[in-house]
């Protein structure tokens, strides 16, 4: 990269955090600013360090659900790369890592459905014809922590380099290897299916109710415009203009 | 060990719309019902924290527990069928309400057309247009006349918000309450749609446009457009479902003893009765026998089925003979053929919406069209709806765009609110090899076969499909948008990927005890002291969603089982 192109890039970063604060809405200084948006404001003019994202975490705000309970350190990073690739942090906002989708898998996996209680698990595992669903008899926790380990071997085969040291392009290009099933993984798992849970997984640590350890501060819902789990809509619906409302969480049902 | 309760005069297997039903009509009429329902009970005070997609959408919160039985699927009859082993198309209902809690609320009746399918489709086209392997299609015995009054009466009693449809079977009276609002993308449609001629309304809804007192007493309040409606409960009860109607009426006269965790393993039997059915409290394992003088299974569409054959009731249906009849006319819905719509520059309110809310054209349902020209009989209801787009599970992107990474996440931003469907729900009509009967080798928790699918949409599915496809082009052309991506072909059968939750047939009804497991009081012809109720009974399915049928046949159930209790024997002469 040109010493030019990399002073463009700079700017391109800085006006398009500025238009997503002002896509989303929400008045800088009003009492809806939380700590994540106050740190891109921050990051926007310094340069992005992990150390200040620690810093964040240890303020007073510090959310106590960012903690592990299933993944070790190093499963935790390798999830936070691979849920930026699958959502990336762009012009519109935060990707899946600062959405702390990574957390929100860690605790998944942890809990029943990581170890599929309302799966059908008797029986014999036949492979399957390709319109029958799944025949793994792999846990969801066991398959993640597989795929894991197998986006490292691959890295390594490819890069010499773990999948988190990787650049982005070369992230992507592993990740669309196991998107396409050309790795098997422990026990002879196509990798594709670990792909599909990976994606699924990011998705919802980007969207579901922060209550779960992702889509911190609802940011998520803000950057497409929507309003979490409000009441009723009956104004909003016939309206022929588009009406954004600030995002709400199931916490604020927590009066009824 | 199972211990033998005293016998009482009806039990009831499931507490969904049809169990609902018939328990409420029977216990107003003095009948004392065991209602048995395999899950728990529920109330509006169940979705105080309804609004959580996660739980309720994608981990299923108001389900079956597969882990306890599933179906297994294959897609041909020379296929090993497999395990459903988690959820993908077939979310089956589970507790007091069953699916009648989760629905959309979308309440059609069937066309006169549904009724006479077979002699109308003759005399119409000829016999040469119905093919071979369709040969079980059949008129269900009873007229559009005959089933209107129990349509006016379920949609009385669910407050059925409408207007009143030209090319549909005439009406008594109006719906209850007023159609539900108009939002924008609903008028696209409607303007697009009336300058091709057609003549748009509004999908008919339990979603209650306005508050509503029932002939029974019970009054809901209006809907709020909440958008957690498909896959939730209604915390506000605006949405019919069985457990803030019917099911407090039944328990209101004392006389449903409502039993839940209780699930029903089997019918018993002797001399071509049942005595009664084998139950299993589900949380703490002990089994009782509950004799009755009715056995009314009301079970859904899959256990409907797999009760009656794992208790050898009736004669199951052989695809290679096309002898037997319990698992025969399995039909499911086409819905290949919608037209997805992007905008680079409209945003529409599209987190707010109702699981009926939408808007609909009927010129290409069932044989109000011309068929002599195409290879399909039957059609396709094509509407515009406005459910609520929920963010995890609706990431609708221009066709050709991966579904991860940089373009991904920017494209279903930017149309995250700046598209709607113009899409179709298409009739399925039955093919002789697409059926349900017992798995050999996969059981459930208690050892029990699973029910086995046999399964593949037909020629007519994909013809049907392809035709409508350009319908659907023609009215998204009309609306005029950025890009229009339409889906011409009908797939292969997916267990894990196709979405419609219709399924009907196993246990249909009919005129002819050698072609049908019932007559039309859904009274078992093998049988005559068991009533299967549900969509099971439909010989085929429609171009609508089904509940409103299976909600009127319910109550002519309950109208045959009072009968019987009185007289006896079969009600109606072969
Ligand atoms: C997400 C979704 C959306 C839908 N939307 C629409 C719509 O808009 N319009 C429409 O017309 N239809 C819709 N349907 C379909 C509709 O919900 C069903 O047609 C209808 O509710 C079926 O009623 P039922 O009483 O026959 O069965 P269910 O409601 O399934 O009730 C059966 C009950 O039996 C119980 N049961 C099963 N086996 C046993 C056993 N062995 N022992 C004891 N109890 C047992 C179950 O737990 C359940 O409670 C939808 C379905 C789903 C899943
Ligand atoms: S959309 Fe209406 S009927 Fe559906 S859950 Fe919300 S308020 Fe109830």
């Amino acid at each position: 990269m040109s010493e030019q192109e990399k002073n463009n890039s700079v700017l391109d970063k800085r006006s398009s955090r500025r238009t997503f604060i002002k896509n989303s809405g929400l008045t800088v200084g009003g009492v809806v600013l939380g700590g994540a948006l106050g740190s891109l404001l921050i990051k926007d003019d310094k340069s992005t360090t992990t150390s200040e994202t620690q810093n964040h975490a240890t303020t007073p705000t510090a959310n106590p659900n960012v903690a592990l309970m299933f993944f070790t350190p190093n499963q935790y990073q390798v999830t936070q790369a691979a849920v930026e690739r699958i959502f990336p942090e762009d012009a519109n906002g935060p990707g899946a890592k600062e959405l702390n989708a990574a957390i929100y898998i860690d605790h998944q996996l942890a809990g029943p459905w990581g170890s599929n209680v309302k799966d059908y698990r008797l029986g014999a595992f036949y492979k399957a014809e390709e319109n029958q669903g799944p025949q793994t008899k792999i846990l969801r926790k066991d398959l993640f922590l597989a795929g894991l380990e197998s986006l490292n071997t691959y890295s390594n085969q490819q890069f010499e380099a773990d999948f988190k040291e990787l650049e982005a392009t070369q992230q992507d290009e592993v990740l669309l290897a196991f998107s396409e099933g050309k790795v098997e993984l422990y026990g002879k798992v196509s990798s594709s299916q670990f792909f599909s849970l990976l994606r699924t997984l990011t998705l919802e640590g980007v969207y579901a109710d922060p209550m779960y350890g992702g889509n911190k501060e609802m940011l998520g819902w803000s950057m497409r415009k929507y309003p979490g789990s409000r009441m009723q809509y009956v104004a909003e619906i016939q309206d022929e203009k588009f009406i954004q409302l600030e995002p709400q969480s199931l916490n604020s049902h927590m009066g009824h | 060990m199972v211990t033998k309760l005293p016998k009482v005069p009806v039990v009831v297997v499931g507490m969904g719309w049809a169990g609902g039903i018939v328990s409420a009509e029977l216990t107003k009429a003095g009948i004392n019902v065991v209602g048995l329902e395999r899950g728990k009970d529920r109330t509006t005070a169940d979705y105080t924290m309804g609004h959580d997609e996660l739980r309720y959408q994608h981990r299923q919160e108001l389900m079956q527990d597969l882990s306890k039985e599933t179906i297994t699927y294959r897609n041909t009859v020379s296929g090993k069928a497999l395990p459903m082993r988690h959820y993908g198309t077939f979310i089956v209902g589970d507790g007091v309400g069953g699916a009648g809690s989760h629905w959309n609320g979308q309440t059609y009746r069937f066309l006169p057309y549904d009724f006479e399918i077979r002699t109308k489709t003759i005399e119409r086209y000829g016999i040469e247009k119905i093919p071979a392997w369709m040969e079980g299609l059949n008129d269900w015995g009873l007229t559009y006349n005959e089933m209107e009054p129990y349509y006016d009466t379920f949609e009385k009693m669910a407050g059925i918000s409408g207007e009143t449809v030209e090319l549909w079977g005439k009406r008594t009276n109006p719906y209850p309450t007023p159609p539900l609002v108009k939002t924008p993308l609903m008028k696209e449609f409607e303007k697009a749609a009336t300058s091709l001629g057609y003549k748009p309304f509004v999908i008919p809804a339990a979603n209650l446009s306005e508050s509503y007192t029932n002939p029974d007493g019970i009054s809901r309040g209006a809907c709020q457009y909440c958008a957690y409606c498909e896959n939730f409960g209604c915390e506000y009860g605006a949405k019919g479902d069985p457990a803030v109607t019917v099911i407090p009426v039944a328990k209101q006269t004392g006389k449903l003893e409502l039993r839940t965790h209780s699930n029903v393993l089997e019918l018993t039997k002797s001399g071509g009765k049942a005595n009664g059915v084998i139950y299993v409290d589900m949380l703490t394992g002990e089994k009782f026998e509950q004799p009755a003088d009715v056995v009314v299974v009301a079970s859904y569409v899959f256990n409907n089925a797999r009760l009656l054959l794992n208790s050898g009731i009736g004669t199951p249906y052989d695809p290679k003979t096309g002898k037997g009849t319990i698992g025969k006319n399995y039909c499911y819905q086409v819905t290949a053929g919608g037209s997805q719509l992007f905008f680079e520059d409209r945003e529409f309110n599209l987190y707010g919406g109702a699981g009926a809310l939408g808007i609909e054209i009927g010129e290409y349902m069932g044989d109000n069209f011309d068929h002599a020209k195409v290879d399909f009989i039957h059609g396709a209801g094509i509407r515009s709806t406005q459910y609520g787009d929920r963010p995890i599970a609706v990431n609708r992107v221009p066709a050709g765009t991966p579904n991860w990474g940089a373009e991904f996440k920017e494209k279903s931003i930017k149309y995250a609110n700046s598209n709607f469907p113009v899409k179709t729900q298409g009739a399925s009509l039955p093919h002789k090899e697409n059926y349900l009967d017992l798995d050999p080798e996969f059981k459930d928790e208690f050892g029990y076969p699973l029910l086995r699918m046999t399964y593949e949409y037909t020629d007519n599915d994909r013809a049907l499909g392809k035709y409508m496809s350009t319908i659907t082009r023609k009215i998204a052309e009309e609306i005029g948008a950025d890009i229009i991506d339409t889906n011409e072909e009908q797939g292969p059968f997916n267990v894990n990927k196709d979405s419609n939750t219709h399924n009907t047939g196993g246990v249909i009804m009919g005129s002819d005890p050698e072609k049908s497991a019932l007559n039309t009081y859904l009274q078992m012809w093998e049988a005559e002291n068991v009533f299967v109720v549900g969509a099971s009974a439909f010989p085929h399915n429609s171009c609508f969603n089904p509940t409103g049928t299976l909600g009127a046949l319910s109550y002519r159930a309950a109208e045959g089982i009072q009968k019987y209790l009185k007289e006896g024997g079969i009600l109606v002469k072969a």
